[in-house]
C-alpha cells in the first residue's frame, strides 16, 4: 500500500510540475498539430491510399510529440539536483520509474487524445467506429513508448546531448510496438474491429509492453545509481 | 557500532582514482569535518557515503547497513551542492512531497514544522522559483532536516549562504549534535565547520592525510591541519 501511495506522490509531483510550467506539453502539442495539419496538405484526403497510411501517419507524429514530452522526465530532475534528493529517499528506484512512467503516460495520451479528433477532420476519417479497441490500441502503444522513453530519459540524463541521445537510442527499440500500433490503428480509423493476423500485433503490443516494463523496473536501480 | 564506517574505499572515473584506500570512522554524536583542497576528493566520498555511486573497492556502513539500504537512506540527510527542491512547488508542497518518500506519519504536520523552524512559514505557499536564494537555502536545510535523519552528509554546507541561512543552520546543527545526531561535513570554510567539528579529516589526492580528533590549535588556527600535514 505505501509503495503504491509512493508512486502516486511521484506522479502527481511530475504532473503538477508540468502543469504550472506547461514546458513540454504546450512543445509537444504544438509539433503534433502543425505535423498534422502539414501532412494534411502534402495528402489527398479524399484519397483511399491516404487513409490507408493514416494509421502510420498518426503513430509518427505520436512518436516525435511523445519525445518532447519524454525529454523532460528526468532532466526535470536536473536543475536544483533534484535526483540527488530522490536518488537518497528511501523507495526503490521502481517506484520512482513507476511514478514518472504514469505521469508521462497521462501527459502524452492526452496530447494524443487532443490530437485525434483534429486528424479526423484534417483526413477525413472517422476514428470514433471502433472507439475503444482504438482507446485500447493507443494505450498499449503509449505505456510502450513512454517506457522506453522513461528508462532512457534515465539513462540519459546526465548527457550534455541529451535531446539527441534520446530519440536515437528509443526509436530503434520501439520499432515493433510502433509497427503494432500503425498496423492496428490503420483497421480500426477504417471502421474494422480487430480480428485476424491483427489479433497478433495485438498480442505483440501486450508482450513489448510487459517485457519492457519488468526490464524497466529490475533495471532502474542499477541506471539511476550505477 | 560506528555511524559512519568508511573501509578501504576506492572510487575510480575511468582510469583516474578519485579516493585511494580511504578509511574513516565516525562514531554517533560525531561531528566530522572533511577538508582539502579541490579535487582532494571530499564531494567523492560524501556522495559515495550517501550512496548516489558505489565504491570501486571497500566498503560503507551506515550504522552497520549498506548506503543503498532503504533503513539506511532512511536514517541519512544530505545537503549537496543543489537545494534539491522543485522550483515550480511551493515550500509546503516541496517538504510534504519528501515527507510522504520518507514515509513520515503527518508530512504537512511535519512540513509546517520545518518551515517554522527555518522562518518561511509566512511564505510556505509561494513557488520556490519565486525565493530570494537565501530562502531557498533555508528550505534546502529543512528538507534535509525534515524526517530527522540520524546521520547528517553536509557538502560544503555554508557555501553561498547569507548570514541568516548560516545562523540558522549552525542552529541546527548544534541540535542536531546535542540530540545525538553524526554529522560528516565537506567544507573551506574551516572557522564555521571547525567550531562544531569533534573530529577532523584532511584529503589529499584522494587519500587521507590526517584524520584525528578536532583540536583547540586547529579551532584557533584553521589552517594548522593544512600546515601541519598538506601538500603545503
Amino acid at each position: 500500500m505505501r509503495t503504491i501511495r509512493q508512486v502516486i506522490t511521484v506522479a502527481v509531483k511530475d504532473l503538477r510540475a508540468e502543469l504550472r510550467t506547461k514546458e513540454a506539453i504546450n512543445a509537444s502539442l504544438a509539433f503534433a498539430l502543425v505535423i498534422l495539419l502539414m501532412f494534411s496538405f502534402a495528402f489527398d484526403p479524399e484519397a483511399d491510399t491516404t487513409r490507408e497510411i493514416s494509421g502510420g501517419l498518426l503513430w509518427i507524429v505520436f512518436a516525435f510529440a511523445g519525445t518532447l514530452i519524454l525529454n523532460r522526465s528526468f532532466a526535470r530532475e536536473v536543475p536544483n539536483d533534484c535526483l540527488d534528493a530522490l536518488i537518497a529517499a528511501p523507495v526503490p528506484g521502481a517506484v520512482l520509474f513507476l511514478g514518472k512512467a504514469i505521469a508521462n503516460f497521462v501527459l502524452v495520451l492526452a496530447v494524443e487524445l487532443v490530437s485525434l479528433p483534429v486528424f479526423g477532420v484534417f483526413y477525413n476519417v472517422k476514428w470514433t467506429q471502433q472507439f475503444w479497441e482504438l482507446m485500447g490500441v493507443m494505450a498499449l502503444a503509449t505505456w510502450g513508448m513512454t517506457v522506453i522513453g522513461t528508462i532512457f530519459s534515465a539513462l540519459t540524463v546526465n548527457i550534455r546531448l541529451r535531446e539527441v541521445m534520446l530519440p536515437m537510442l528509443t526509436y530503434p527499440i520501439l520499432v515493433p510496438a510502433l509497427i503494432g500500433a500503425m498496423r492496428l490503428t490503420a483497421g480500426l480509423v477504417m471502421g474494422k474491429p480487430i480480428g485476424g493476423d491483427d489479433a497478433a500485433w495485438l498480442r505483440m503490443l501486450i508482450g513489448f509492453d510487459v517485457m519492457y516494463t519488468v526490464a524497466s523496473l529490475v533495471l532502474v536501480e542499477t541506471v539511476l545509481v550505477g | 557500532m560506528s555511524a559512519v564506517a568508511v573501509d578501504g574505499v576506492w572510487k575510480y572515473y575511468g582510469d583516474y582514482p578519485a579516493l585511494r584506500d580511504v578509511r574513516l570512522e565516525a562514531p554517533p554524536g560525531a561531528c566530522l569535518a572533511l577538508i582539502g583542497r579541490n579535487g582532494a576528493g571530499k564531494t567523492t566520498l560524501l556522495r559515495t557515503i550517501a550512496g548516489f555511486s558505489r565504491p570501486g573497492r571497500g566498503k560503507i556502513r551506515i550504522f552497520g547497513k549498506e548506503p543503498r539500504d532503504t533503513e539506511a537512506r532512511r536514517m541519512m540527510g544530505f545537503i549537496g551542492h543543489g537545494i534539491s527542491v522543485y522550483d515550480e512547488l511551493s515550500a509546503l508542497e516541496n517538504l510534504k512531497l519528501y515527507g510522504k518518500l520518507y514515509g513520515l506519519a503527518d508530512p504537512k504536520k511535519s512540513a509546517m514544522e520545518w518551515l517554522e523552524r527555518t522562518g518561511l512559514e509566512r511564505v510556505r505557499n509561494g513557488l520556490v522559483r519565486e525565493f530570494s536564494r537565501g530562502m531557498r537555502q533555508r528550505l534546502a536545510v529543512a528538507r534535509a532536516f525534515l524526517h530527522e535523519p540520524s546521520v547528517l552528509l553536509l557538502d560544503e554546507p555554508f557555501t553561498a549562504l547569507d548570514d541568516r541561512a548560516i545562523a540558522v543552520l549552525q542552529r541546527l546543527l548544534r541540535e542536531g549534535l546535542a540530540a545525538g545526531k553524526t554529522i560528516v561535513m565537506s567544507t573551506h570554510q574551516l572557522r564555521e565547520a571547525l567550531e562544531l567539528s569533534t573530529q577532523v579529516a584532511l584529503l589529499v589526492r584522494g587519500k587521507v592525510a590526517f584524520d584525528g580528533p578536532c583540536t583547540p590549535e586547529m579551532v584557533q588556527d584553521p589552517g594548522y591541519v593544512y600546515a601541519r600535514y598538506g601538500e603545503g
